[in-house]
């Protein structure tokens, strides 16, 4: 069971789409994941053939559990985390290993037999039903609780609360962040835009965001400082521009899947890769390893979002950048004060990795992005 | 053909049989000849048997049973009649420091080929000082073997198995069983005295018990089943040593088990029978375990006093029915 996240500690097999001996390469989808942040396809990380599916559909498997076996039997552990994406070294233990118990004190009441039950499945026991003598979790607890894997495409609200409380607590725990932010006058750009889209047909309009992704992904791929991970306390550039695009889901929640080398794709095929990944994630169906490549968080408030947003790093990136509200403000051009379109661009860092300096660089050079989006 | 009788005549055919089948066997204690023995057992045997095989006693419980215990020694097969376990407190020294030492002591130079039956048990309003259940007493010791015959057939057979035992054997006869009535299947000649027997199948939750308990487990297992809990009802049989494997088995079905025992519950049988469940079916189980045993108190002499400190059916159903269905 790959780590899809650093938030991640169990993963519901939802089912195979491979049976054993089916040739695999890296890369093929194998089976579908559900997870706090909903249903994750999950690639193979090594050529050869399906051996033994060892994981059956509705099990919760820990990360670093194994689900199948590659047939030659030399190599085990098939759908692995991939290192990069595994920053907690203890939880990349091979075998499923029954949970420790929490404190004396905050002990959740369950019968042996239950409790056997629940490290095996890898269930929690908090939260369950409690039927059994004493007002102990019981076993009937626990099928209740061990019930039917939630369907594909679903994710449960409360899981991914957690996840997400999990994630952004180490967040503020271990990171020290520190806050730029720039605002950026964007009429000329959003005239561009304007003026691009007025000549094509509804469905091949650019958004405004993707000007944003596009100014911020070159400039990242000019400040590599800030496009990386923070591993066993030194900094691990990243292999590209990944942006984890921030999208929240409908009913509350939130998925930062990655748009792949974004500094590398026109702005055709970045709206085209936007709308692909923001469909997914409300949907379902997106990759594990679009939920681990992400180097770099990017979010946008929107239309209707607030005037600017100090976010909070996602581990073990290094940065998230914010944009605001595109708001018309009083501006001072040549001497005059006019109307402008104005958009407040924010920086979190993270300070161990770099210093404000390099972060205002990045700040600086999304802004003269913004300036010239026509520029291939 | 099956053949129906009571206890008691079960009792008494199987002495019968062993002083027939072998000369070295003969029966000693109180009352046991001309009387008949206090519960009637032996009532004719003497008349049949003479007095060299069924030999009346001085009431010194502890001189009878250092007789029978060298008597073993010395090559013959005595079954000791204590006229109850109450009694047998007397004969302690003989049967814990001897009897159950001496093969041990001696190298094996001596075999203890004794056999001890005595009444146990409340019911019959005999009070304080005639109403003990302390079979697990000597289920402690080392060396003994403990019976608890709670069916006809296991009273008919289990004195020939016990016989052919080389070390010695109590045999624990409830006094409120004597007049009980029962089959013995076609074709049974024998039963073992080594493993615990399911008298009823089930699998909600396993009722463990034996002796005088056992009707009052299948009284509360048909209670049970008239509201929908299937209890399954194990007659331990052997209390040394105890059978758990069939215990346990029964619990990874069940998991969950009410001990039924007449003792009190204070450093007892069934405190022995809980810490084994814990040592060895831990994890199979969903619920507490939970015991029904006699009130911490002296046999109260009073019918009513005396039925309210003895484990009922209605006491044993409830405790089964809150591991089922918690309150």
């Amino acid at each position: 069971m790959p780590s899809l996240g650093a938030d991640m500690e169990a993963g519901t097999l939802v089912e195979w789409l491979v049976k054993p001996g089916d040739a695999v390469k890296r890369g093929d989808v194998v089976a579908v994941v559900e997870t706090a942040k909903g249903a994750i396809e999950i690639e193979i990380f090594h050529d050869g053939t399906i051996g033994e599916l060892v994981a059956a559909p509705g099990s919760t498997v820990p990360v670093g559990g194994v689900l199948a076996r590659l047939g030659d039997g030399s190599v085990t552990a098939v759908p692995a985390a991939r290192p990069a994406a595994a920053p907690e070294p203890a939880r990349a233990s091979p075998a499923p290993e029954p949970r420790r118990p929490p404190p004396a004190g905050t002990r959740a009441r369950a019968t042996p037999a239950a409790r056997q039950r629940a490290a095996s499945l890898g269930v929690a026991l908090d939260g369950l039903q409690r039927t059994g003598v004493d007002g102990a979790i019981c076993l009937a607890d626990l099928s209740q609780a061990a019930k039917p894997a939630p369907r594909r495409g679903g994710f449960d609200p409360k899981a991914m609360r957690a996840a997400i409380a999990a994630a952004m607590a180490r967040s503020k725990r271990e990171i020290p962040h520190y806050y730029l932010s720039l605002s950026v006058d964007v009429t000329a750009t959003l005239g561009w835009l304007d003026r691009t889209n007025a000549g094509r047909a509804p469905p091949d309009r650019l958004l405004p965001a993707v000007l944003l992704l596009r100014a911020t992904a070159l400039a990242l791929a000019g400040t590599p400082e800030l496009n990386g991970f923070w591993e066993d306390g030194a900094f691990r550039p990243g292999d590209g521009v990944h942006v984890g695009w921030a999208v929240a889901l409908r009913g509350g929640g939130l998925v930062a899947p990655a748009i792949r080398n974004a500094d590398r794709l026109g702005l055709d095929e970045l709206m085209a890769a936007l709308r692909d990944v923001v469909g997914r994630a409300r949907g379902g169906g997106l990759r594990g390893s679009e939920l681990t490549d992400p180097t770099v968080t990017v979010t946008s408030l929107g239309d209707r979002g607030a005037e600017s947003v100090l976010p909070i790093i996602t581990p073990p990136q290094v940065a998230t950048i914010g944009f605001g509200r595109v708001m018309e403000r009083p501006w001072v051009v040549d001497g005059a004060v006019l109307p402008r379109r104005i958009v407040t661009v924010t920086l979190a860092g993270d300070h161990r990795a770099t210093d404000g300096h390099r972060g205002g660089l990045l700040l600086a050079r999304i802004e003269a992005l913004l300036q010239t989006p026509e520029v291939p | 053909m099956s053949a129906r009788m009571t206890y008691r005549e079960a009792c008494r055919q199987a002495i019968r049989d062993a002083i027939l089948a072998d000369p070295r066997v003969f029966l000693m204690g109180e009352d046991v000849g001309r009387y008949g023995g206090c519960y009637a057992v032996t009532k004719g045997l003497m008349e049949e048997l003479g007095e060299d095989r069924i030999r009346d006693t001085p009431l010194s419980e502890n001189t009878l049973a250092g007789v029978a215990v060298g008597a073993a020694m010395a090559g013959m097969r005595p079954i000791l009649e204590i006229m109850t376990v109450n009694f047998s407190l007397l004969a302690l020294d003989q049967i814990v420091n001897s009897a159950a030492t001496i093969p041990h002591m001696s190298g094996g130079q001596f075999a203890v080929p004794l056999v001890i039956r005595m009444a146990t048990g409340a019911g019959r309003q005999l009070a304080a000082q005639h109403s003990h259940s302390l079979e697990g007493w000597y289920a402690h010791v080392p060396g003994l073997r403990i019976l608890a015959p709670a069916t006809v057939a296991d009273a008919r057979f289990m004195l020939a198995a016990a016989l052919a035992d080389p070390n010695p054997v109590l045999i624990f006869e409830h006094v409120m069983l004597y007049n009980a009535e029962g089959e013995i299947p076609d074709g049974i000649r024998s039963v073992d005295i080594a493993r615990a027997a399911v008298r009823r199948a089930g699998g909600d939750v396993t009722i463990v018990t034996y002796g005088g308990s056992l009707p009052k487990a299948l009284a509360a297992a048909d209670m049970l089943a008239a509201e929908g809990i299937s209890a399954e009802v194990i007659d331990l049989r052997v209390l040394r040593p105890l059978d758990m494997e069939t215990v346990a088995a029964s619990l990874a079905r069940t998991r969950r088990v009410v001990i039924v025992d007449e003792g009190w519950k204070a450093g007892s049988l069934s405190a022995e029978i809980m810490a084994r469940i814990m040592e060895d079916a831990f994890w199979d189980l969903d619920a507490p375990v939970r015991r029904v045993c006699a009130a911490e108190v002296p046999m109260p002499y009073a019918a009513h006093l005396e039925q309210a400190a003895l484990p009922q059916p209605e006491g044993i159903a409830a405790a089964a029915r809150a591991l089922v269905k918690p309150p």
